[in-house]
C-alpha cells in the first residue's frame, strides 16, 4: 500500500496504527527515519526541502557538538534532557556524598548538563516542604478542640516561587559574576550557565529528606537536620566553585565562596523555618498565621 | 492500491524532483485488462460509514462518544497492555473526571474564609498543568508518544482517584475519628497505587528503555499530589 512518513506527524500514531493507510513516497534518495534524540543522518539536501526542515547543519554530528539546533526547534531542548536513569542517580549520589577534592561538575556532569534534575528536584522539594509543614502543624495541634485543620494550599505557590527563583536566579547571578571576573583574570576552570544551574539544582536534593524529617516536632532534631543539610549542600557548592575563583584575588575568591554559602543558608532559614515555625490555622475566628513557640 | 513508487522508478533521472512529479507519467499498458468486478463485503456496514456523521441524530453522536469514554474507563479499571487508549485518544473523559474532582474538592462557599482548601480553578489548573508538564517531560526525554495521547492517558488514569474522592466524601458523613481517617487513608492509598499501575501500563512502553524511571517519576509525583489533596479534604 501507500505509506508517507510524515516529518511532523506522530511516530506513535504510525506505530500504533499498523492498519491505517499511510502514504510513502520513495524518491531517488531515501529519507532517513527520524527519531527524536538521535543525531540526524546525512540525507541529501532535498530531504530538507521535501520535509520542510530548517536545520541544514549536518556537521553537528561530525564535529561532536551537541547544541547546534536552532533554539526554536524542539530538538534543541531535547539536548538538555539527554540523560539516562543511572546518570541521574549518580549525580544525586554525588550531591549527597561530597568527596573532598572532587569537583561535582568535573566528576558527574562532564559537559552533559541536564535540566531534568534541577526541575524535578525543585518540584519535589516544593511539595515536600508544603506537605511536611502541613503535617507538622497538624501533629502539633492534634487533640486541640478549637483547631480546625487547614490544608494550606497557599504554601505550595509561595514555596514554588521561592525555590524556583533561587534555583534559576542565583546561578544566573553567579555565572554572570564569574564571566565578568574571567574577563579580568584568566581562570583555568570556567562553567557554562547550564552547568551552574545543574550544580545548584542537584545540591538542593539533600533538602528533600530534611523537609520530610522536619515533621519530627523536636527543636534540637530540627536544628541538627538543618545544620547537616546546609553542611552537605554548601560543601558541594563550595568545592565546585572554588577552582573557578582560585586564581583570582584572594579576597574576592573568599568573598564569592562566602556569598554562595550565605545565600544557601538564607534559603534554608527562610524556607524551612518560616514554613514550619509559622503556623497558619483557623482557631475559631478566621485564618491567621503566628509564630510557634 | 496504486503504487506511487512506480513513478520514481528511474534512479538515473535528474535528482531533485518535486513531490508527486512522476504521477503524471504513469501509464497503463494496453495488455493489462483493467476490468473486473469489485464486490464489497458487508455492504450495509460500508454504507453506514459513507454517510457523514453530520446527518445522524444527536442521540447517536452522544451515545457513540459516551460508549467510547465508557470503554476507556473499563480499560483503566482493568489495565491491560492494549492500544485502545493510545490509538483513539479523546479528552472528554479527562474533562469529565477533572471537573468532577474539582467540584468535589473545592471549598464550600459558606466558609470560604476559614478553609484553606483549594478552589475549583486551583484543582483544575493543577491537574491540567501537571499533565502538560509530564507530557513535555516525557517528550523531551525522547518518548515516542504524542502530546494528546499522553494527556488522554494521564487524564483517564485519574478515574481511580475520583472514585476515592467519592468514597471519602461518603465516609466523611459518618462521625469523625481515627477510624474514619484510617479508612480514608487506606482507600486513597489503594486508588493511588491503581492509578500508578494503570498509567504505567500505558505509558511505559513509549519511553526509551534506559529512561523509563525518569519518565514515570513525575507521574508518581502528580498522582501523589492529587491523592494528598483528596486525603486532606475536610468539609465544614
Amino acid at each position: 500500500g501507500l505509506q508517507l512518513l510524515s516529518e511532523f506527524g506522530d511516530e506513535a500514531t504510525s506505530a500504533a496504527n499498523p492498519g491505517a493507510t499511510t502514504i510513502h513516497i520513495e524518491g531517488p534518495s531515501e529519507s532517513p527515519t527520524h527519531q527524536p534524540g538521535l543525531p540526524r543522518g546525512s540525507g541529501g539536501e532535498e530531504d530538507d526541502e521535501l520535509l520542510g526542515n530548517d536545520d541544514s547543519d549536518k556537521t553537528e554530528l561530525l564535529a561532536g557538538q551537541k547544541k547546534s539546533s536552532p533554539f526554536w526547534t524542539f530538538e534543541y531542548y531535547q539536548t538538555f534532557f539527554d540523560v539516562d536513569t543511572y546518570q541521574v542517580f549518580d549525580r544525586i549520589k554525588g550531591s549527597v556524598l561530597p568527596i573532598p577534592g572532587k569537583n561535582f561538575v568535573r566528576l558527574y556532569i562532564r559537559s552533559n548538563p541536564d535540566l531534568y534534575g534541577p526541575f524535578w528536584i525543585c518540584a519535589t522539594l516544593v511539595f515536600a516542604i508544603a506537605i511536611s509543614g502541613n503535617l507538622s502543624n497538624f501533629l502539633i495541634h492534634l487533640g486541640e478542640k478549637t483547631y480546625h485543620y487547614v490544608p494550606e494550599f497557599r504554601k505550595v505557590s509561595i514555596a514554588a516561587t521561592i525555590i524556583y527563583a533561587y534555583a534559576w536566579l542565583v546561578p544566573l547571578a553567579l555565572w554572570g559574576f564569574l564571566m565578568w571576573r574571567n574577563s579580568k583574570v584568566v581562570n583555568i576552570v570556567s562553567y557554562s550557565f547550564l552547568e551552574t544551574v545543574c550544580v545548584y539544582g542537584y545540591s538542593l536534593f539533600i533538602y528533600i529528606p530534611t523537609a520530610v524529617l522536619w515533621i519530627i516536632p523536636q527543636k534540637a532534631v530540627r536544628w541538627i537536620l538543618v545544620v547537616i543539610a546546609l553542611g552537605i549542600s554548601g560543601s558541594v557548592l563550595a568545592m565546585t566553585f572554588w577552582p573557578a575563583v582560585r586564581e583570582d584575588n584572594r579576597r574576592i575568591a573568599l568573598a564569592t565562596i562566602v556569598t554562595i554559602v550565605l545565600l544557601h543558608t538564607l534559603l534554608s532559614v527562610g524556607c524551612l523555618f518560616s514554613f514550619l515555625f509559622l503556623e497558619c490555622g483557623s482557631f475559631g475566628h478566621g485564618i491567621y498565621c503566628r509564630k510557634a513557640e | 492500491m496504486a503504487k506511487a513508487a512506480e513513478s520514481s522508478g528511474d534512479p538515473g533521472t535528474t535528482s531533485p524532483r518535486p513531490l508527486f512529479a512522476g504521477l503524471s507519467d504513469i501509464s497503463i499498458s494496453q495488455d493489462i485488462p483493467v476490468e473486473g468486478e469489485i464486490t464489497i463485503p458487508m455492504r450495509s456496514h460500508i454504507r453506514e460509514f459513507d454517510s457523514s456523521t453530520l446527518n445522524e441524530s444527536v442521540q447517536n453522536t452522544i451515545m457513540r462518544d459516551l460508549k467510547a469514554v465508557g470503554k476507556k474507563f473499563m480499560h483503566v479499571l482493568y489495565p491491560r497492555k492494549s492500544n485502545t487508549l493510545l490509538r483513539d485518544w479523546d479528552l472528554w473523559g479527562p474533562l469529565i473526571l477533572c471537573v468532577t474532582l474539582a467540584l468535589m474538592l473545592q471549598r464550600s462557599s459558606v466558609d470560604s474564609e476559614k478553609d484553606g482548601g483549594p478552589q475549583f480553578a486551583e484543582v483544575f489548573v493543577i491537574v491540567w498543568f501537571g499533565a502538560v508538564t509530564i507530557t513535555l517531560n516525557s517528550k523531551l526525554l525522547g518518548g515516542n508518544i504524542s502530546f494528546f495521547q499522553s494527556l488522554c492517558v494521564l487524564g483517564y488514569c485519574i478515574l481511580p482517584l475520583t472514585v476515592a474522592m467519592l468514597v471519602c466524601r461518603l465516609v466523611l458523613l459518618a462521625e469523625p475519628g481515627p477510624i474514619n481517617f484510617m479508612v480514608r487513608l487506606f482507600v486513597v492509598i489503594v486508588m493511588f497505587a491503581w492509578s500508578i499501575v494503570a498509567s504505567t501500563a500505558f505509558l511505559a512502553d513509549s519511553q526509551p528503555p534506559n529512561r523509563k524511571a525518569l519518565a514515570i517519576y513525575p507521574v508518581f509525583l502528580f498522582y501523589f499530589v492529587i491523592s494528598w489533596m483528596i486525603l486532606t479534604f475536610t468539609p465544614q
